[in-house]
């Protein structure tokens, strides 16, 4: 009993950070090292949902609430195949959950995909650390980690803007959901929500998720009745293919893209995108929408965004993230293309802007 | 949008008297409210009756009426100040009524005035079931089936449709009261009577029972421009079926998932819009079927709550302040964050602790109310509790509670249950469930058991689980000496919230022992901030709470600091009273220049308000508690004065640990409090004492009382409220009452005083420097020694005494003040019977009455006080004395009866008034009247009158019945007392008593033939004749006074009221009169 009470039946964990932090807790999920940008989030739900959104691809994820696991996974709840994060970080994760609707356990869940978790750490203290000193690489291991290798790997791993993530978690091929559908709408996938698709498949539309880079000409043959340029992980500048078809297809179709999608298309215009300090990642950031004048909250999950000086005079930014002003929102006054860098799809997080997808549609629609 | 122009003075309602269901969290959003809006540059009317608030503070409103919370007065404020808005949304269920009730009086229209917060539609649409439903089912919400009734015979055939149980709930009520849980026919005939009487409509809900659902709240706001956020989820910890005040609570959500939780956060968005709350907050709640996730509305407040309150002080966003600023027009993301300063209030607060609020009850004080809980709300107070984890949250608010547990610990009879016991109290919920799972589990009772007979959620009872099996292991570890593992044990152990009193226990040694240890072991408390977004933000604002981890965040200043000590849950005899002295302690001492920390743990209160102090604590207020923050801050030194009994009572082992106790020493507060020190102290200043003796066994009791006579009044030492406290006639009661009260505090022995009988309870509050006392107000009790000071009606300046008799009391109390070395406040109660003055107790701190005096003379006693001890002098301060009013201010207290069915309501020394009113006027009468007014009791100015007194009481009831009798009152009187009045000349009817058949006065109070009734209670206990008419008097809301004195001062009143009309006036002016 003394075992489990007091390391809660768990191997040790550790956890290195670039800045020469090391902190130990408990392991959970799969033995095992990793390698990382570590971010926070600070939603109170929704571990599910983040836990398997491919946007966390070379990520160590750290969750603010202190509280994991609490309800339990439903897989239904999954935003793809599988858990993306590289690593999870809790103060304390639940061992038995409850809720009607849970199938197993986190721990269970990340031992089945194959990554490990270290709880039992001061999680606020490390969001503290991230706030002041801005996203960092961290590594995660676990049982008989080597402190000094650690630290060292945590300096000398690449950094997020050095890596290429979306290749490692966009169809290989294209996949047709929704044979049926009115509307004819290709996604580029650089590591696709299923709740986008899911958002779409809602509005009677047929979905083509297509590799991030699939031609502009083979999208073009496939004659759609517009694009979508879904979210994924890292840093859109390294996106270079998809930003290049992104230009020839901008004016040509209707066009639309969500968070790293939405980075694209600013980038496809000409702007440029910069590397925000630690990102936006909860499900509580107020948007503020130009056309209507309303507050919407939303749930976001990105480490970079588009410079709103940067771009061309014909796009307009329709709306802002209330807490730094950054842009969320842009839509080009000539053609039909918009986007936004927030995610309306939810999942986790608040409904409110669930009308991105009509506004779409009715895009679609109109040309 | 930027804020209206178009309206320039606002009129904010209160909430009245603190009553079950309706307490300080409605003084915390009035005073928010007031500033806010004062802040915004408008003139600001405030009206409230209740003097013990903040929110009366004639500097928190640019004119305060106190004066009766009823629709006629409120348009006479109305009609003086001719406001352009109405802000009725902060002053809880007794504000909206009375909105809806100007609206139906035409007033609103007549002066042209805008109800702003919440329309007449929107209010009407949320309160009338029937509406609501409705509202429901136009947007597609599911609601728990059900149907209004207006007759017992309409609720049975509702019920035979829906079946049963079925939960009763009257409309436009407070508090849930006057519903309940019906499980078969009976019941429901019995709780349906009782429902239609307290719905100010007649009409009650028969509804689904939803019983063991899961219950969750969602505290909602949203602004004119339709931008709505959700500020936060409270999950239940008590399923469905137990009153939401009354049930544990957690922040946030605990078991629902993204999936679930997005859509109540969709309802809760859907219903607000629907009903058509146009601005605030609102609090909705849901129910959560468990194993299917079904969802169904159960109702929504349109305006801030007790929820609200909670969901402020658990997430740092201020709802109340935000709620008044959106009323005048602002819009969400006008409004900054003023935790973060530079993020908008347009967003939905994140935490990253676990927040745990649990009630606190009374059934203490009263021994034969039900104590099972349901949907009727019965508890008095409450407590919040942050933690890292939940079982660190829990156990720390289990010792803010103050009932003697210092986490989660057994009381003596949850610790002797067996397992039959056990199961029945999980299965009937109480006050003590929590206490009784734990010995479920210790007894070997499985989660799973746990859970179906409380339909208490799975994980809750795993946590509770954790904290048993890790008691376990650290009671095995104790005897072993491998240190490392000692360590390692204490340090989880703290982060499951232990304290230092239960860790001390299970290893065997002292508190202060293993606290030395701990340190040793470099195990430290550190503090976290509460600040609504998770550390993604700075912080500006410097609101803590206690935890083990790695980093603190709680960084001294180098600025010189006070610590101030608050009053932790509202109870009977500690109330919202000392809030409001430990609140102007800190803005006193701001004015002095220090830097002001407050430590308190009830989330209803303004002392826990993040911008009342500099730096704001919420923690229990224990030694281990108190001394981790002092040592984490260095102060000055620490206040115990304002808080009531509870920072006293740990003032000696605060000052044992290093602490620095300000004002009046530990010593001198022994002396008032050691019945001993005390009597040689008043044999040195030659103050009369009535005789007493101390007994510590039952025998020593007995020849004591056999030297003073009888009757004598024994109580236990060191009790707040007249706990225990009685009057005892004979020596069989007197061995019966020993037995008990040892049983109530053990190491403590028994005071046994002369009871003086007919004498006039005088009471004075003074302030005191060392060198010079200023007597603060001197009150005269209206109802005689041996009613608690708390519970007696009281005037200020005295109307009866003598002015020899006034000049010994003010040398008496100054002589007191300077003997006992006094720095600060002082309160002393006196009893004159025959001119002489008799001394009954001292008490050297802040006394309930502070407020009450303050208001009434318009000197701020708290705040000088709070100078003292800090080193201002009085003459340095040039404070007068102000004994002579223009005006006559009136206490009245407020009883908790109507919620508490089966208990006597009768005053004795036992206090169980829950808040308190005040009436102010230019005559003793009208000021009487005002103040039974003020309490909800409407004293007659025709009709009948019923009398009914004991034997010993008939004498003195002439005089009344005269009286009454003159003013054109009908006089009904069973036969003994109708009797005795005919030989005194006054015509009475007689009426039969209940055991001589009907129709009796029990049918004349039901059919409302009888409009006041007066009747003395002939001694204690049973279900006696007298019990029934007092109960059918609570029961069917008629007038009722059970004191002689009570009856002659009513007397005065409605002559009073027949001669003369209610006027209404400013404290501003009042006070004005007085600086002339």
């Amino acid at each position: 009993m003394e075992s489990k009470l007091m390391k809660g039946g768990n191997m040790k964990a550790a956890l290195a950070i670039e800045d020469g932090t090391f902190v130990e807790g408990y392991a959970f999920g799969e033995e095992g090292w990793v390698e990382g940008e570590l971010v926070f989030n600070t939603a109170m739900t929704g571990y599910v949902e983040a836990l398997t959104d491919p946007s966390y691809a070379g990520q160590i994820l750290m969750m603010t609430y202190p509280l994991i696991g609490n309800y339990g996974v439903c897989r239904k709840d999954f935003e793809s195949d599988g858990v993306k994060v590289e690593g999870f970080v809790v103060k304390e994760l639940c061992k038995n959950p409850s809720n009607w609707r849970s199938e197993l356990s986190v721990d269970e869940l990340l031992k089945e995909y194959g990554v490990p978790g270290i709880e039992g750490v001061d999680t606020r203290a490390l969001t503290r650390k991230i706030r002041i000193y801005g996203a960092m690489k961290a590594v995660l291991a676990t049982g008989d980690y080597d402190r000094e290798k650690m630290l060292k790997r945590a300096v000398e791993q690449p950094s997020i803007t050095e890596l290429d993530l979306v290749n490692r978690v966009c169809v290989d091929k294209p996949v047709t959901l929704n044979e049926s559908g009115k509307y004819d709408v290709i996604i580029i996938d650089c590591g696709i929500k299923m709740s986008i698709a899911r958002q779409l498949l809602k509005r009677d539309v047929r979905v083509t998720l297509v590799p991030y880079n699939y031609s502009a000409d083979k999208i073009m043959e496939m004659n759609p009745d517009g694009v979508f340029v879904s979210n994924g992980p890292g840093d859109p500048a390294r996106v270079k293919d998809t930003i290049e078809n992104l230009k020839k297809l901008i004016g040509k179709i209707p066009l639309a893209g969500i968070c790293l999608g939405h980075q694209l298309i600013g980038l496809a215009l000409g702007a440029k995108t910069f590397k925000l300090k630690f990102g936006h990642r909860g499900a509580n950031q107020p948007v503020k929408d130009f056309e209507t004048g309303r507050v919407f909250i939303s749930s976001q999950n990105h480490g970079f965004a588009v410079d709103e000086k940067t771009l061309p005079k014909n796009v307009r930014v329709t709306q802002i993230n209330l807490n730094d002003n950054t842009v969320e929102g842009l839509k080009h006054e000539d053609l039909p293309l918009f986007s936004v860098q927030y995610h309306p799809e939810a999942s986790p997080g608040p409904h409110d802007t669930y009308f991105f997808f009509d506004r779409f549609v009715e895009m679609l629609k109109v040309y | 949008m930027p804020k209206r122009e178009d309206i320039e003075k606002i009129l904010v309602i209160g909430s009245g008297p603190i009553i079950i269901g309706q307490a300080a969290e409605f003084d915390y959003s009035g005073s928010q409210a007031c500033k806010a809006l004062r802040e915004e540059g408008y003139k600001v009317v405030l009206v409230n009756s209740n003097p013990a608030t903040i929110m009366t503070d004639p500097g928190m409103a640019d004119r305060t009426y106190i004066e009766p919370l009823t629709a006629e007065i409120v348009a006479k404020i109305v009609e003086r100040e001719t406001p352009d808005a109405i802000l009725p949304t902060l002053g809880g269920q007794t504000a909206l009524n009375i909105a809806v009730q100007l609206g139906e009086m035409g007033i609103l229209e007549k002066y042209g005035i805008e109800l702003i917060g919440a329309k007449l539609e929107a209010i009407k649409k949320a309160e009338d079931r029937e509406l609501f439903k409705r509202c429901m089912k136009k947007i597609g919400i599911d609601v728990p089936k059900s149907d209004t009734a207006e007759s017992v015979e309409e609720a049975l055939s509702i019920a035979e449709e829906i079946g049963y149980p079925v939960v009763v709930r009257p409309a436009f009520t407070l508090g849930g009261t006057g519903g309940g849980i019906a499980y078969n026919r009976e019941e429901l005939k019995e709780i349906t009577s009782h429902g239609l009487e307290m719905s100010m409509i007649h009409q009650v809900l028969v509804e689904e029972g939803v019983l063991g659902w899961k219950e969750f709240e969602l505290e909602v706001m949203r602004d004119l421009a339709d931008n709505v956020v959700i500020i936060c989820s409270i999950e239940n910890f008590d399923p469905m079926g137990i009153h939401t005040g009354d049930s544990i609570t957690v922040a946030p959500a605990q078991t629902l998932s993204d999936v679930e939780y997005q859509i109540l956060r969709d309802y809760a968005i859907a219903i607000i819009r629907e009903i058509g709350v146009e601005t605030g907050g609102s609090n909705i709640q849901f129910a959560v079927h468990p194993e299917n996730g079904r969802v169904v509305a159960i109702e929504m407040n349109p305006r801030v709550s007790r929820s609200s309150a909670l969901a402020s002080k658990a997430t740092g966003f201020p709802i109340a302040k935000i709620a008044a600023k959106l009323a005048v027009g602002y819009t969400l993301d006008e409004i900054p964050n003023d935790i973060t300063k530079e993020t908008p209030a347009s967003f939905e607060p994140t935490i990253d602790y676990v927040v745990v609020k649990i009630p606190r009850f009374a059934f203490d004080k009263f021994p034969t109310a039900d104590s099972t809980l349901g949907s009727q709300m019965k508890s008095v107070g409450e407590v919040m509790a942050i933690g890292r984890t939940f079982e660190e949250a829990l156990q720390k608010a289990l010792r803010s509670l103050e009932t003697g547990l210092y986490g989660l610990e057994l009381k003596k009879n949850v610790e002797k249950a067996g397992l039959d016991e056990v199961r029945k109290n999980l299965r009937y919920p109480n006050a003590d469930r929590i206490l009784y799972i734990r010995k479920a589990l210790e007894l070997g009772m499985s989660v799973e058991e746990i859970h179906e007979l409380t339909y208490i959620d799975r994980w809750f009872i795993e946590k509770i689980k954790n904290i048993v099996e890790f008691e376990r292991y650290l009671r095995k570890l104790a005897g072993k000496s491998n240190l490392n593992e000692i360590k390692n044990a204490i340090i989880k152990a703290k982060k499951l919230g232990f304290s230092d009193v239960q860790l001390a226990k299970i290893f065997g040694v002292r508190e202060s022992e293993f606290r030395a240890l701990r340190k040793k072991f470099g195990v430290k408390a550190v503090f976290k901030m509460v600040d609504t977004c998770a550390a993604e933000f700075e912080a500006k604002t410097p609101y803590y709470y206690s935890t083990y981890e790695e980093e603190n965040e709680a960084i001294r200043s180098e600025r010189k600091k006070v610590m101030i000590l608050g009053g932790g849950p509202n109870r009977i005899g500690q109330g919202i009273e000392f809030d409001y002295c430990c609140c102007h302690a800190v803005f006193s001492l701001k004015e002095e220049g220090f830097e002001t920390i407050m430590v308190n743990n009830n989330p209803e209160t303004v002392s826990t308000d993040y911008d009342t102090s500099d730096r704001l604590y919420f923690e229990p207020i224990t030694r281990e508690d108190v001394m981790n923050i002092y040592e984490n801050e260095m102060p000055e030194g620490v206040i115990v004065q304002f808080g009531g009994q509870t920072p006293l009572n740990i003032a000696r082992k605060l000052e044992e640990s290093g602490a620095n106790i300000l004002g009046t020493s530990v010593d001198s507060i022994d002396i008032a409090e050691d019945r001993e020190r005390f009597s040689e102290l008043c044999r040195k200043l030659n103050i009369p004492q009535p005789e007493n003796g101390i007994a510590f066994s039952v025998e020593e009791a007995l020849d004591i009382a056999r030297k003073i006579g009888y009757p004598v009044l024994v109580r236990p030492s060191y009790v707040l409220g007249g706990r225990a406290m009685e009057i005892v006639y004979d020596e069989t009661s007197l061995i019966r009452y020993m037995e008990e009260a040892i049983e109530v505090s053990p190491e403590k022995p028994v005071l046994i005083d002369r009871f003086l009988e007919d004498a006039i309870e005088v009471e004075v509050d003074a302030l005191c420097d060392g060198e010079d006392v200023i007597i603060g107000g001197i009150m005269e009790h209206i109802e005689e020694a041996g009613v608690h000071s708390g519970d007696s009606a009281c005037v200020l300046p005295p109307q009866t005494l003598s002015s020899e008799v006034i000049e010994k009391i003010i040398d008496y109390t100054k002589k007191m003040a300077l003997e006992l070395k006094v720095v600060g406040l002082i309160n002393i109660q006196y009893a004159v019977k025959d001119d002489v003055v008799y001394v009954l107790e001292a008490n050297p701190r802040a006394s309930r009455t502070v407020p009450f005096v303050s208001k009434a003379t318009g000197i701020p006693l708290a705040k000088i006080a709070a100078k003292l001890m800090c080193g201002k002098k009085l003459r340095e301060l040039g404070i007068k004395e102000r004994l002579k009013l223009n005006h006559i201010a009136v206490k009245e207290a407020v009883f908790p009866f109507i919620k508490l069915p089966g208990v006597d309501p009768t005053l004795g020394p036992e206090m169980k008034s829950t808040g308190e009113v005040m009436g102010i006027d230019y005559d003793f009468g009208l000021a009487y009247y005002k103040a039974q007014l003020a309490a909800g009791m409407k004293l007659p100015e025709k009709g009948t009158v019923f009398i009914s007194v004991k034997k010993s009481d008939r004498e003195k009831i002439v005089e009344v019945a005269k009286k009454l009798k003159e003013l054109g009152f009908k006089i009904l009187a069973t036969n003994g007392t109708a009797k005795f009045l005919k030989e005194h000349g006054i015509e009475a009817e007689v009426i039969k008593k209940i055991s001589q058949g009907r129709p009796n006065v029990l049918d004349a109070i039901i059919n409302r033939q009888i409009d006041l009734i007066i009747n003395t209670p002939s001694g204690k206990g049973g279900k006696t004749e007298g019990y029934m008419i007092r109960r059918a008097a609570v029961d069917y809301g008629i007038p009722y006074i059970t004191t002689v004195s009570g009856a002659k001062a009513a007397v005065t009143g409605i002559e009073a009221i027949k001669r003369g009309k209610l006027s209404v006036k400013s404290l501003q002016e009042y006070h004005e009169e007085l600086t002339e």
